[in-house]
């Protein structure tokens, strides 16, 4: 071999990279388990106030996000059939409605969380400081949970919009297309997590 | 280019014909991308560079550290101010504890050596991301810059303890928030590492290499990617809860909003006990690596020194509430806990009969990377009985927050782990430069660093266990006499660490030329030349055999014995 420089030899294995990408998303399950641990304790000393507070939420916007994020797994997943099935323009259209269903669920939660802030009920607020620990807990909860599962959102978007430049110069293309699959396994665990969210929030009757 | 044939030992021929190769342009001077000098270092994503980006940047921050630790020692010469105020004091060993831990020891074999062997290790031309490897140095170096400078800004470093224990880190106008940003930061780089190890481990083994035929180096840093990718992200989470706490005022971890700071002490015990051993599993390794070598011996019970790795991974992920005894916890509670530190205790005793049963009726071979080895072995023991005096429920109430707890923790991390680090860079040192260092300066410089660090931490056992408190800024007269001693001992082994490295780095820059297998190793990378050519072999080996067969040495030995 001449000493001259030499491209370094880029070893393919499509498993290794979707391992890799199983494992990162274990570190993604545990850093939300932390809060779910959290949120555990809090609602075990505070049951009463949790489900005071839990009145405030809206649940048919909640209802709603839920759907919308369900679907957009769906449309998620069918791009990879469709790639798989040679199909790559269907797949492009199936990654953008993806990232459509991602931007109507972020509206969503805009809306809800101003109306919140809106009636005074953020961190720090007087409104909130005056409630009791427990709904003070919540609410807190409800802004982290929410706000750090909203910025995973923002991080499945950015990867799609990565997968989509990746795909309209075909570097990702019906023979190698395990970026895409990895954007969408990611894209899975933000509605896994969300499916979490959802009852511990905003259906505690 | 020359034929260089060097034997290890000159008794045995076939070493020598597998060993014979011809000196090649090294890693170290083939650029992997098309850049030349400090980018082609930069931008590269070979994993021996990586992993020597890593020893330079953490040796720069283990300096700064040594720096701080000298400080506090001399500060506690004498009874009230003897060189800093108080406050300066608080932040000293505030900064010694969060760069030593998240600049040092975390990263310490994993990233360095662990980057730079694990491919070579397994019969590999590199980690199976090579990309997201240089993307985790540099989270570590910008998570390093972050806690470095905030010292720097207005309201000066935080002084809070490593631990940032709430509700002080959140009352505390000092800089907390930069310090808790590096160490997410550097969590993060952490994860990163783990996951290619896992990933690399599981598949990028030459043909033929069976688990049971990895390195034992190869198991220690499996488990320890494993608490990596499980632990970390807790602390994650933990650490941005603080942030977020200070910024907002969200009340989590608040008594006067309602939050329980005993759950911050349980969140961050989670992460930060298993990552006790995310540090020493590796320098474990380490001694499993240099003990056959040295000893001329197959190791000893090599299965259940694999499989005590992956136990202590899984004990030590449920004993964190051991740190907390005092904190107010059920009964029961305690009582598990305590029983489950006693049980971590067994797979770590595990190892240390098979290296002692290795090393008995060894050919032993007593150079710098052994003898450090030794000075494990007696300093992890010693940390390691203590460990368990303070998970005793009777005895921890009575030492909880004594300098019996410095000297415990500084004998398993620093006794242990950083003696691993030095054993480590002894042995790797002629194949990662291609050059050897002074091999009698080397063993001085053991001896100093040995008798320094005893001087050094001992006394603290003494002194705590009368009741010396830790992290106080003055003490009663009575405890001077331990801590003279004790600030003597950080001269010395200051001085044998200059030495040491002081050899290491005259070894770099105009040592003799060292061998392809200067001490008789029979793991593969003794087999690649040294410094060895950018993506390790030429053709992936066939494994064979196990990683440590010295069958041939054993029946010499035996028929000599007849």
């Amino acid at each position: 071999m001449s000493s001259s420089a030499h491209a370094h030899v880029v070893h393919r294995d499509d498993y290794g990279s979707k391992m890799g990408m199983w494992l990162f998303l274990f570190t993604e399950l545990i850093l939300f388990g932390g809060l779910f641990l959290v949120y555990a304790v809090y609602r075990f000393v505070h049951q009463q106030e949790f489900h005071i507070a839990a009145q405030e939420l809206n649940t048919t916007i909640g209802l709603i996000n839920t759907i919308i994020l369900l679907t957009s797994s769906m449309t998620a997943a069918m791009s990879i059939t469709a790639m798989q099935k040679g199909n790559v323009r269907f797949s492009i259209g199936l990654v953008v409605v993806t990232i459509m269903f991602a931007f109507a669920f972020m509206v969503n939660k805009y809306f809800e969380w101003s109306a919140k802030i809106h009636h005074g009920i953020y961190p720090g607020s007087k409104e909130l400081l005056n409630k009791p620990d427990g709904e003070i807990l919540y609410f807190g909860l409800y802004y982290v949970m929410t706000g750090l599962h909203a910025l995973h959102v923002i991080f499945g978007v950015t990867f799609f919009v990565f997968v989509l430049a990746l795909m309209r110069t075909s570097t990702i293309n019906p023979t190698s297309y395990v970026k895409l699959e990895n954007a969408a396994l990611y894209w899975h665990l933000v509605d896994l997590i969300w499916i979490f969210l959802f009852p511990l929030f905003y259906l505690i009757h | 280019m020359a034929n260089v044939a060097m034997p290890a030992d000159p008794k045995d021929a076939s070493h020598a014909e597998r060993t014979s190769y011809k000196i090649e342009a090294s890693f170290l001077d083939v650029s992997t991308n098309k850049y030349k000098g400090i980018l082609s270092w930069l931008l590269t994503v070979d994993h021996k560079r990586i992993g020597l980006l890593y020893l330079y940047t953490m040796m720069a921050f283990f300096t700064v550290a040594v720096g701080f630790g000298f400080m506090i020692r001399l500060e506690l010469l004498t009874p009230g101010k003897t060189v800093i105020d108080a406050q300066t004091y608080n932040q000293f060993f505030t900064l010694h504890g969060i760069i030593m831990i998240f600049l040092f020891i975390i990263p310490g074999l994993p990233a360095v050596f662990g980057n730079f062997f694990l491919p070579i290790m397994i019969g590999a031309k590199d980690v199976i991301f090579p990309r997201i490897n240089l993307f985790s140095w540099y989270l570590f170096i910008i998570g390093g810059l972050i806690a470095v400078t905030a010292w720097l800004m207005p309201g000066g470093s935080t002084d809070t303890g490593w631990t940032f224990y709430v509700p002080y880190s959140v009352r505390t106008t000092t800089n907390v928030i930069p310090a808790l940003t590096a160490a997410f930061v550097i969590g993060f780089s952490s994860i990163l590492t783990g996951i290619n190890f896992v990933t690399t481990i599981h598949r990028m083994r030459a043909p033929g290499m069976s688990w049971f035929k990895m390195p034992l180096f190869i198991w220690s840093l499996y488990a320890t990617a494993w608490i990596q990718i499980l632990a970390t992200p807790i602390i994650g989470i933990t650490l941005a809860l603080v942030i977020i706490e200070r910024t907002l005022g969200v009340g989590i971890f608040d008594p006067t909003l309602g939050g329980d700071p005993v759950l911050y002490q349980h969140l961050f015990w989670i992460y930060s006990h298993p990552a006790v051993y995310i540090m020493v599993l590796p320098a474990m390794g380490i001694v499993s690596e240099i003990i056959p070598v040295f000893a001329r011996r197959t190791i000893f019970g090599y299965k259940f020194i694999a499989f005590s790795s992956i136990a202590i991974a899984l004990f030590g992920s449920l004993v964190w509430a051991h740190h907390m005894f005092t904190a107010g916890m059920s009964d029961t509670a305690m009582f598990v806990f305590s029983f489950l530190t006693f049980a971590v205790s067994i797979p770590s005793a595990i190892k240390i009969f098979n290296w002692v049963s290795t090393l008995y009726k060894g050919s032993i071979q007593a150079d710098p990377p052994l003898l450090y080895v030794l000075s494990f072995i007696f300093q992890f023991a010693i940390g390691g009985f203590t460990g368990l005096m303070l998970g005793t429920l009777s005895v921890n109430i009575h030492l909880q927050d004594t300098s019996f707890v410095v000297a415990h923790f500084h004998y398993v991390m620093f006794g242990g782990t950083g003696f691993g680090i030095f054993a480590a860079m002894h042995y790797w040192f002629p194949k990662m430069f291609g050059k050897m260092y002074n091999l009698k300066v080397a063993t001085w410089a053991w001896g100093i660093v040995t008798i320094g660090f005893n001087a050094l931490y001992f006394p603290l056992f003494v002194s705590g266990y009368l009741g010396m408190p830790r992290r106080y800024y003055d003490y009663l007269p009575e405890f001077q006499i331990y801590h003279v001693v004790s600030t003597v001992g950080s001269w010395i082994l200051v001085i044998g660490l200059i030495i040491m490295f002081t050899n290491l780095y005259v070894g770099m820059r105009r040592g003799k030329k060292a061998p392809a297998n200067p001490w008789g190793g029979e793991t593969l990378e003794w087999t690649v030349q040294s410094p060895p050519i950018v993506e390790n072999f030429h053709e992936i080996p066939k494994i064979s055999k196990g990683p440590y067969d010295y069958s041939e040495y054993e029946i010499a030995a035996a028929k000599e014995a007849k």
